[in-house]
């Protein structure tokens, strides 16, 4: 009766197998390395940059361990600390000729040692989080009431526009907080308004309100529409975030959406936090100014000759220099949008600019004057300005849209409009959670982590081994099973782990022993009333089961709470707990039963099982005796 | 080895008015400290910075007050975190001053009068994430009660959910009692702990529900008090020792897992102690209270046993 089928031990032998092997890349440590990524969306990192990678190393004498392409980015592992820092210079000199303009970065890292064949079956070691390794975590909040409020204005301009190409009168058209108040004489022409509206203003709502002898219209933002802003902001806000912390050289960071209005930036192992935040806080401004196009801008920006007086240089982001006036004629403040899409003639790519009222007056006096002549969009970060475009005026824009074309591709289109909207209307955003942790901080956190479960785990084992003798020795081994699969399951996943994570990895080992306890004490009740060995195990594990069941659901019921509600610190928690109730239950009754099946299951005649006393009310006697 | 050589039923439900008694007076208690006192909440939860700061000698709190003082910051909190060398510094947060600003002035500060001093963490939450975590914190709560009773009515009986739920209620309460007695911190740690011992302690209550219902089937004669103090006496050795093995994890905690996890460790270990206490002595008295019958749990005898369970070993031993 205790014998399992083949299939029981080949799921066994493989769950043991998998969890092994995926538990290994967390023991092979890991190893400084140079980590070489794209900084912009253009560029492309491939073999041909990995060779790159390899001929700077071999001018600069320095040999890596491994040399891969993975993910985007290159990654060549070094031995010491010293070669790797000694690779950097190397590199960032080979690859970022101008450390104004990067086009790659180049980070320090930490590496899986684990050989190439782990890393080939995507085994690699447990994603630790910032509290273990050192780091910033920040959460902004991007301020939508803002940037709804903007689009408001953006539209009542364009009202105010549409209303007078359609010859509708309007006796006033103002923003109030989110929404637009529109005032007629009388009700025909608010008809008309309203017609014009639903025609040309799908993103809005309106409501008629009649206030005296004044018919009033209120247009607000439909709630779809709305929704379609809040979601470009916040895209719109994470693009940006992205392009500055490229700057930063941080291997691996994590920029998130959280919720409707969040934005979890993560840099794990920046300690300069100081410069993080002003890099993450730095905003971004765009100005519009006219191209020189005298014949000594001409030379100055083939740098034959000097800047002339009056003008600045800047590059364009081809590199290609372009002179422009000192004289702004717009900023960022005028545009209120920016969108890639295509001419509907051509069907080139194009990028489309909606300006605000004040904006689309000026461009329109501008545009007439200098006809032929080309302008240029700069955007300015930390003051340093990049020639975003410089197209060519081809005839008077009024209306405020303006479309830019010619010579782009789609792509091209998409990161001209972002960098725009990046330098115009990015919703602002503030920091309301921050976390730094020093990297020693996260060091004693692992070794701490790692002392409680280990010096647990012992203390139970030994327990356990003691009071239940072979029992105790099978159910220890189920539990550094439980422990192996639950480290092997989150490396899989990839979860983060953090100390509050290492925690429940302790407390779920101290929680799953309950199941072998509760099994091995139905085992001694049974042979306590009188049971054959046999019999009992059989009976003790079947009864036993039902309860575990029970145990462990309310178990989980708590832990998927915690994932549910929690955030931060608790759904490292949630997750471990989670997960290490699952592996428990295979480990301590289907796992556990295997072992014993296999020491006993085949001894027909079993006399007695070693599983600790077995005390009897009735006879005392007998129980010394055994 | 045996530690429990029980000879007879021990009890239980004899001194069940005296144990609801002595629940009452400790859960009373525990509601007029946290009342009274209220809990020492954690940033995370009030919003506002945390620094944790190191120095390569022992740390003069005073000095580090005053000079956290001069720059005009109130109700700042200092005290040494863990070794005598580590300081933690809380201050609650000032309006139009961003956290950024905040904890660099005062670093600077610091790394004035004391060059060695290095920042070990920062923590800072805004006053709206701090209300939300609270919100969570009691969604979360009440998602575990509810589901807990959910399956335990569907598993047993309405009343044994109520029962389980009321004693470890109570356990969750004594534990927020001690935090607002001593005035511990109450971080977000510490409440994944209570969670998790709430899920925890259960566990205890079903263990003896389940054996109730299975003496209710095996033994017919019994009456209601000897079923419930037969299945309490069979079980208490696995109660105990279970958790007996979960506070060696715990204490284990205590011992090496530093200042970070103290506190977490320290409700896991009141609520393990009090949730044996609960589970024996206030669970199952209050499902006694309740008025449990065996026509609850076994339901219209021989054949809906079957449906219920068909491998119940128990099937054949029914007289």
């Amino acid at each position: 009766m205790n014998r399992y089928p083949v299939w029981k031990y080949a799921i066994i032998v493989i769950a043991l197998l998998v969890g092994f092997l995926y538990t290994l890349p967390n023991f092979f440590g890991e190893a400084p390395a140079v980590q070489v990524s794209a900084a912009k969306a253009s560029q492309k990192v491939d073999s041909g940059t990995q060779a790159r990678v390899e001929e700077a190393l071999k001018t600069a004498g320095l040999t890596a361990d491994v040399i891969s392409l993975e993910a985007g980015s290159v990654r060549a592992r070094f031995a010491s600390t010293d070669d790797q820092l000694k690779a950097k210079d190397a590199i960032q000199k080979a690859l970022v000729p101008d450390a104004a303009d990067p086009s790659y970065v180049v980070a320090l890292n930490l590496l899986s040692r684990s050989p190439s064949w782990l890393s080939a079956l995507h085994a690699a070691p447990m994603y630790l989080g910032l509290d273990l390794r050192g780091g910033v975590h920040f959460m902004l909040q991007v301020d939508m009431p803002a940037a709804l409020t903007k689009k408001a204005e953006s539209l009542a301009g364009d009202l105010r526009t549409v209303l007078r190409e359609k010859n509708v009168r309007h006796g006033g058209i103002s923003r109030n907080g989110q929404s637009i108040e529109l005032r007629f004489r009388d009700a025909a022409t608010l008809d008309a308004a309203k017609r014009v509206l639903a025609d040309q203003f799908g993103e809005l709502q309106t409501v008629e309100v009649q206030e005296g002898g004044d018919y009033k219209l209120t247009a607000s933002i439909k709630p779809q529409a709305a929704r379609t802003v809040q979601d470009q902001a916040l895209k719109q806000n994470i693009t940006t975030l992205h392009n500055r912390i490229n700057e930063l050289g941080v291997a691996e960071p994590v920029i998130q959406q959280q919720g409707l209005d969040r934005i979890v930036v993560q840099l794990p192992g920046v300690q300069d936090t100081a410069k993080a935040k002003d890099i993450l806080g730095r905003t971004a401004t765009l100005e519009v100014r006219l191209v020189e196009e005298s014949s000594e801008a001409r030379a100055a920006e083939t740098g034959t000759g000097p800047v002339p007086f009056g003008t600045e240089r800047y590059l364009e982001r081809s590199g290609q220099p372009v002179i422009v006036k000192k004289q702004v004629v717009l900023t960022g403040d005028n545009l209120t949008d920016a969108q890639p899409g295509f001419d509907s003639q051509t069907q080139e790519p194009t990028v489309n600019l909606t300006l605000d009222a004040k904006g689309s007056r000026i461009f329109k006096d501008v545009t007439r004057e200098n006809v032929g002549k080309r302008m240029a969009i700069i955007l300015f970060e930390k003051g340093k300005g990049e020639v975003v475009t410089a197209p060519v005026i081809r005839s008077e824009i009024g209306g405020g849209r303006v479309q830019i074309s010619g010579r782009m591709t789609t792509v091209e289109a998409n990161d001209t409009a972002l960098l725009l909207r990046a330098g115009s209307l990015a919703a602002p955003m503030e920091i309301i959670e921050e976390r730094t942790i020093g990297p020693s901080l996260g060091a004693e956190n692992i070794a701490k982590g790692f002392h409680s479960v280990t010096w647990g785990f012992l203390a139970v084992a030994i327990f356990m081994c003691v009071y239940y003798m072979l029992f105790g020795l099978f159910s220890s081994i189920a539990l550094a099973v439980n422990l192996l699969l639950l480290v092997a399951v989150l490396s899989m996943l990839q979860a983060t782990l953090t100390l509050p994570g290492m925690a429940a990895m302790a407390l779920v080992l101290g929680m799953a022993i309950d199941a072998n306890v509760l099994i091995n004490e139905r085992v001694r009740e049974e042979l306590r009333n009188g049971a054959s060995p046999q019999a009992a195990i059989h009976a003790g594990y079947d009864r036993a089961w039902a309860t575990i069941l029970d145990s462990n659901v309310t178990t989980l019921i708590a832990g998927l709470a915690l994932l549910a509600f929690g955030s931060g610190p608790v759904r490292g928690f949630a997750v471990v707990h989670c997960l290490g109730i699952m592996t428990s239950m295979f480990s301590a009754v289907f796992f556990s039963r295997g072992l014993v099946n296999l020491w006993y299951g085949r001894q027909k005649k079993l006399k007695s099982v070693s599983i600790g006393t077995v005390w009897r009310p009735d006879a005392d006697a007998s129980a010394k005796a055994e | 080895m045996e530690f429990f050589k029980i000879k007879r039923d021990i009890p239980f439900m004899r001194h069940a008015l005296v144990f609801n008694v002595v629940s009452f007076l400790t859960f009373a208690a525990a509601v007029f400290f946290l009342f009274s006192r209220g809990l020492h909440l954690s940033v995370e939860f009030t919003g506002g910075t945390l620094m944790e700061v190191s120095y390569s000698q022992p740390a003069d709190l005073g000095a580090v007050r005053g000079a956290i003082a001069k720059l005009g910051y109130q109700d700042v909190q200092v005290q040494n975190f863990g070794t005598a060398r580590d300081v933690l510094i809380r201050m609650p947060a000032v309006k139009g001053v961003s956290s950024a600003q905040q904890s660099d002035k005062v670093m600077a500060t610091l790394k004035e009068a004391d060059a060695a001093a290095s920042l070990r963490r920062t923590e800072f939450v805004g006053p709206q994430v701090g209300d939300e975590l609270a919100a969570d914190g009691l969604k979360a709560l009440a998602f575990v009660v509810v589901g807990i009773m959910i399956y335990l009515a569907l598993r047993f009986e309405w009343k044994f959910a109520v029962a389980a739920i009321i004693a470890n209620l109570h356990d969750v309460i004594i534990i927020l009692g001690f935090f607002a007695f001593f005035q511990w911190e109450f971080s977000l740690p510490v409440l994944a702990a209570v969670l998790a011992v709430l899920g925890y302690s259960v566990n205890e209550s079903v263990v003896i529900f389940d054996r109730i219902r299975e003496n209710f089937r095996r033994y017919r004669k019994m009456d209601t008090v000897a079923v419930i103090d037969n299945a309490i006496t069979s079980t208490i050795s696995r109660t105990i020792i279970t958790h007996g093995s979960t506070q060696l994890m715990v204490l284990s905690m205590l011992l090496f897992g530093g200042a970070t996890l103290h506190y977490f460790a320290l409700a896991l270990t009141i609520g393990i102690l009090f949730g044996i206490y609960s589970s024996v002595f206030v669970a199952a008295a209050i499902a006694m209270w309740l008025g449990i019958r065996r026509e609850d749990l076994v339901k219209g005898g021989g054949g809906a046993r079957k449906e219920d369970d068909p491998n119940d070993p128990n099937a054949g031993a029914v007289v």
